[in-house]
């Protein structure tokens, strides 16, 4: 199929950054989107000009390297997947596609479509963890823990931590990611004692680093390509304001 | 080169608590003056990172992507073994070495593969306490499934994605000590070069990916935990970004390279669909618990619909010849009798490379909302990729480049011969022989990185003293030096084929002449083509812009560069291997079945390479391999 794509560059961070647009002929309907960007910048190294630069490592769905907002859909219009694994079969023969990064205020544009999501990183380090020091823990199944519960704690922990669920949410909020990943501790019971202080910290630390408040709209989830679940914000508000309560009377 | 493998005395069963209890330990008030850098943040460099961290080490960490939750340990799906006996199924801390030592076609190291066995059941424990969200039971304990090359069931996991919830669990221990202070992350810096000071590495010089600045970083010990190589053969599972480069230097400046030639071809792989193809995708080896893979009968049927061809028709080539483990055979023997049916003109698929992995029986059998539950990202994962229904139709696949079991030439401390250099994970050669077992390679680097580094580097440590040379030291600015002329080599070449093709090109010459089969002839042939297409690449690369931005063209081509060197030397290896083990395949050494046969006489060894200098052939040594708890016999899976 031939395509003409609209494609954001941007230099650096300080570059305003701008739309360009290429022809590309002879993509396969077999090749994934990441292989037809890699299709493109053959084309233009051939051409000699400096190729595109896009975020991608495992190409297999669960790296959560890889972004881009195609056709205004974070990852594209399929549903549960990343761009990675979205396939050229899904466009048609003289689709014209726009390409942009992920928008955020919280995600600044580092090049052309690849941006800096190290403020997730930072959420983590607030408290998403269990402190549990290696070679100190007790037989694995000395505490069983029943199916369901660690089910739903592997529902939320599937998150791929790409950031699609700020680049679509009109507030740039990272409530779907920072409650997936508290909740995936939070169920389990070894992840019982740090609860309380852990969604606190985890909870300032998004706010911290620019992302904006949840309305509830929804989109993050629409747009996750683990289909991570919106009840998991409302139980991370819920163990929110438990800990504040907490907090307040202690 | 001396390989002193500094295997401990004493019973193997007792190596490795003597081990611990004479290894010197560095004074808890002491650890914060040593600094440790750990290259890599898998499951090998992140367990290490945290747990040194936590020890009280000074621990600078480092990884290409742009953070380090993003390992390529993340995308292993089917699970990790462990000798816990959970399932009362015979099961034992012996039995897992035993597995272990004959999967690997008895050419691993005893003692090595003893300790990973005894580590293994604390590892499950570790990972549990971390919160990873391992599949239960109903009534709330651990489930198990089985995996390749086992009769008993040993395979922990969490659904079809182990690796990402076990790198999770080692990603937020690191998360931990980061924002103790006690763990500095450096995302987006690639390693270009190892900085040896009087003999032992001192240090490391990074490029930072996202501006282009190439730095100088020293410390009193180096831990590479960079993974596999891979994608030497351009296709392969990894991830696009994993590279050769780490381990690469450290052999340049003097660490052994240990059996390069020994890859292994995952069986049960997507096919290649066309020439656009970046990286090939792995279909876990669990599915073989419920999978059946076959072949038509005769070549007429290939292109017929798979449903339409009946029962009678069908050749399930592996139960049919191997009846005790059937579709469990382990990798290697999967992988050759997939090219053995294709070859024989039977595969299906385009260009006729690929066989049937069918799950209508067990379908029928279980439900499909339990085939659904067991492999459900997966079949959504293959229809992705193929546009096809696996629940409708049998999956097409076939076998790819995957995982390798050679790697940096490590002793019992995991010290390669540069002291002060340690090699963890799959970057390091030493636990799975000629072949790996399916679920080892997680448990393995979670071994190296949790619980054995943090004694054997301790022991180093205590004996070097601290010491960590100024980034000003004129040997470490030379070694800065030299990399920002290497970097410089690549933009200034202006020639006119991208580093894409000539990565290409490799794969192919790799995949066509050190793939499944190897011959004198061809690897001969190989080597040549390799040595031609570096002087070309040399002469004619073009990578545009600069190296002062981010600059995804010449990442690839510092890259592919070193893939250059080390594809001969792989070969080579091939070469001088004069039989047939694991996922070494030489024509020349086979049965009139078909079966490999090894050289116990002559090649019960590690072959072990010392660099020599450019263009100069390097040395072959040997660490000759004693098997004193195991049998040597013939791999039988009949
Ligand atoms: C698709 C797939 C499925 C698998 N499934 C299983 C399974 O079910 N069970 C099992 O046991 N094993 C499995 N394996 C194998 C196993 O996942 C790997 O062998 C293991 O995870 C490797 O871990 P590692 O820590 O050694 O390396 P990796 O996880 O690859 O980490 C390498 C690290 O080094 C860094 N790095 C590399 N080069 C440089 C450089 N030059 N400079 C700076 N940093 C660098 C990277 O950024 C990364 O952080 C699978 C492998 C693949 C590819
Ligand atoms: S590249 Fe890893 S998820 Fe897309």
């Amino acid at each position: 199929m031939n395509l003409t794509l609209k494609v954001w560059r941007q230099s650096g961070p300080e570059d305003k950054g701008r739309f360009e647009s290429h022809e590309i002929e002879d993509v396969s309907e077999d090749s994934s989107f990441l292989e037809m960007m890699d299709q493109l910048n053959e084309l233009l190294l051939s051409k000699g000009i400096e190729p595109v630069s896009f975020d991608h490592d495992c190409r297999e769905g669960i790296c959560g390297m890889c972004s881009l907002n195609i056709n205004g859909f974070a990852h594209g219009p399929e549903d549960s997947t990343t761009t990675c694994q979205l396939h050229m079969r899904k466009f048609e023969d003289g689709d014209v596609i726009t390409i942009e990064p992920f928008r955020a205020r919280a995600f600044p544009v580092v090049r052309d479509l690849i941006v800096d999501r190290s403020s997730f990183d930072k959420i983590i380090q607030a408290g998403g963890y269990i402190s549990a020091r290696t070679g100190s823990a007790p037989d694995g199944n000395a505490l069983p823990i029943p199916k369901a519960d660690s089910d739903k704690a592997m529902d939320a922990a599937a998150c791929i931590g790409c950031g699609a669920c700020v680049a679509s949410c009109k507030n740039a909020s990272a409530m779907l990611f920072t409650s997936a990943k508290a909740g995936h501790l939070n169920l389990l019971p070894q992840g019982k004692a740090e609860k309380d202080k852990r969604v606190v910290d985890m909870v300032s630390a998004m706010d911290n680093a620019g992302f904006g408040n949840c309305r509830n709209y929804g989109e993050c989830s629409a747009a996750c390509p683990k289909d991570i679940s919106l009840d998991f914000i409302a139980k991370l508000n819920r163990d929110h304001a438990k800990a504040k309560l907490k907090k307040l009377f202690s | 080169m001396i390989l002193d493998s500094k295997i401990p005395d004493g019973p193997i069963a007792e190596k490795w608590d003597n081990h611990r209890f004479s290894s010197k330990l560095v004074n808890p008030a002491n650890k914060r003056k040593y600094k440790i850098i750990v290259v890599g943040s898998g499951l090998a460099g992140g367990a290490a990172a945290a747990t040194l961290g936590e020890l009280g080490y000074n621990v600078d960490c480092f990884c290409y992507q742009d953070s380090p939750r993003r390992a390529h340990s993340i995308a292993a799906q089917g699970g990790i073994n462990a000798a816990k006996n959970y399932q009362n199924d015979g099961d034992s801390i012996h039995r897992l070495f035993y597995d272990t030592v004959k999967g690997g076609d008895f050419r691993s190291r005893e003692a090595n593969v003893h300790r990973l066995a005894q580590i293994s059941v604390n590892i499950i424990d570790q990972c549990v306490s971390q919160g990873v969200p391992f599949a239960r039971e109903y009534g709330g304990l651990l489930a198990n499934r089985s995996f390749g090359g086992a009769q008993v069931s040993r395979t922990f996991y969490a659904r079809g994605q182990t690796g990402q919830q076990l790198l999770l669990g080692a990603y937020s221990a690191l998360s931990r000590q980061i924002a103790a202070g006690q763990v500095t992350m450096h995302t987006r810096h690639e390693m270009l070069d190892m900085v040896v000071v009087g003999g032992h590495a001192k240090g490391i010089i990074t490029r930072n990916l996202a501006n282009g600045e190439t730095k100088a970083w020293t410390a009193d010990a180096v831990l590479l935990c960079t993974g596999g190589y891979g994608n030497a053969y351009y296709l392969s599972t990894n991830a696009v970004g994993c590279n050769v480069t780490a381990a690469f230097r450290a052999y340049r400046h003097g660490a052994g390279f240990a059996n390069p030639c020994y890859t292994q071809i995952h069986p049960t792989c997507i096919p290649v669909s066309g020439d656009h193809q970046s990286k090939l995708t792995l279909m876990s080896e669990s599915l073989r618990n419920d999978g059946r893979v076959w072949v038509p009968r005769e070549a007429l049927d290939c292109g017929k619909f798979p449903n339409d061809i009946p029962e009678s028709e069908r050749d399930y080539y592996l139960e049919r010849k191997y009846p005790s483990f059937g579709n469990l055979a382990p990798r290697d023997i999967s992988s050759r009798s997939a090219k053995e049916a294709c070859d024989d003109g039977r595969g299906v698929g385009q260009g006729g490379r690929g066989v049937y992995l069918d799950f209508a029986d067990a379908i029928s059998r279980l439900g499909e909302s339990t085939i659904r539950e067991r492999y459900g990202n997966l079949f959504q994962m293959y229809e992705r990729i193929t546009g096809e229904n696996a629940y409708k139709r049998p999956m097409r696949i076939y076998p790819a480049i995957h995982y390798t079991m050679g790697g940096l030439w490590v002793d019992y401390n995991l010290m390669t011969t540069v002291p002060g250099c340690f090699a963890l994970g799959e970057a390091n050669f030493s636990d799975h022989g000629a072949n790996r077992l399916g679920a080892s390679a997680l448990m393995q680097g979670l071994s190296d990185g949790y619980f054995v580094i943090p004694y054997t580097v301790g022991n180093y440590l205590a004996n070097t003293g601290a010491g960590a040379l100024s980034p000003d030291a004129p040997e470490v600015k030379e070694a800065l030096e030299g990399v920002r002329e290497r970097v410089d080599q690549l933009t200034s070449t202006k020639g006119t084929r991208s580093s894409r093709s000539y990565h290409k090109e490799l794969g192919q010459i790799m995949w066509d002449f050190a793939g499944m089969a190897r011959n004198e002839k061809g690897l001969k042939k190989a080597i040549g083509d390799i040595q031609d297409l570096r002087g070309d690449f040399h002469k004619n690369l073009l990578v545009t812009g600069s190296n002062e931005t981010l600059n995804a063209e010449l990442e690839r081509a510092g890259r592919v560069r070193d893939f250059l060197e080390f594809g001969e030397l792989l070969c080579r290896d091939a070469l001088e291997r004069k039989e047939s083990c694991g996922g070494h395949f030489r024509e020349e050494y086979q049965t009139a079945e078909g079966e490999a046969t090894r050289d116990d006489e002559n090649f019960a060894h590690a072959a072990v390479w010392e660099y020599k200098g450019k263009d100069k052939t390097p040395d072959r040594h040997k660490e000759q391999l004693n098997f004193d708890n195991v049998k040597l016999a013939v791999r039988s899976y009949k």
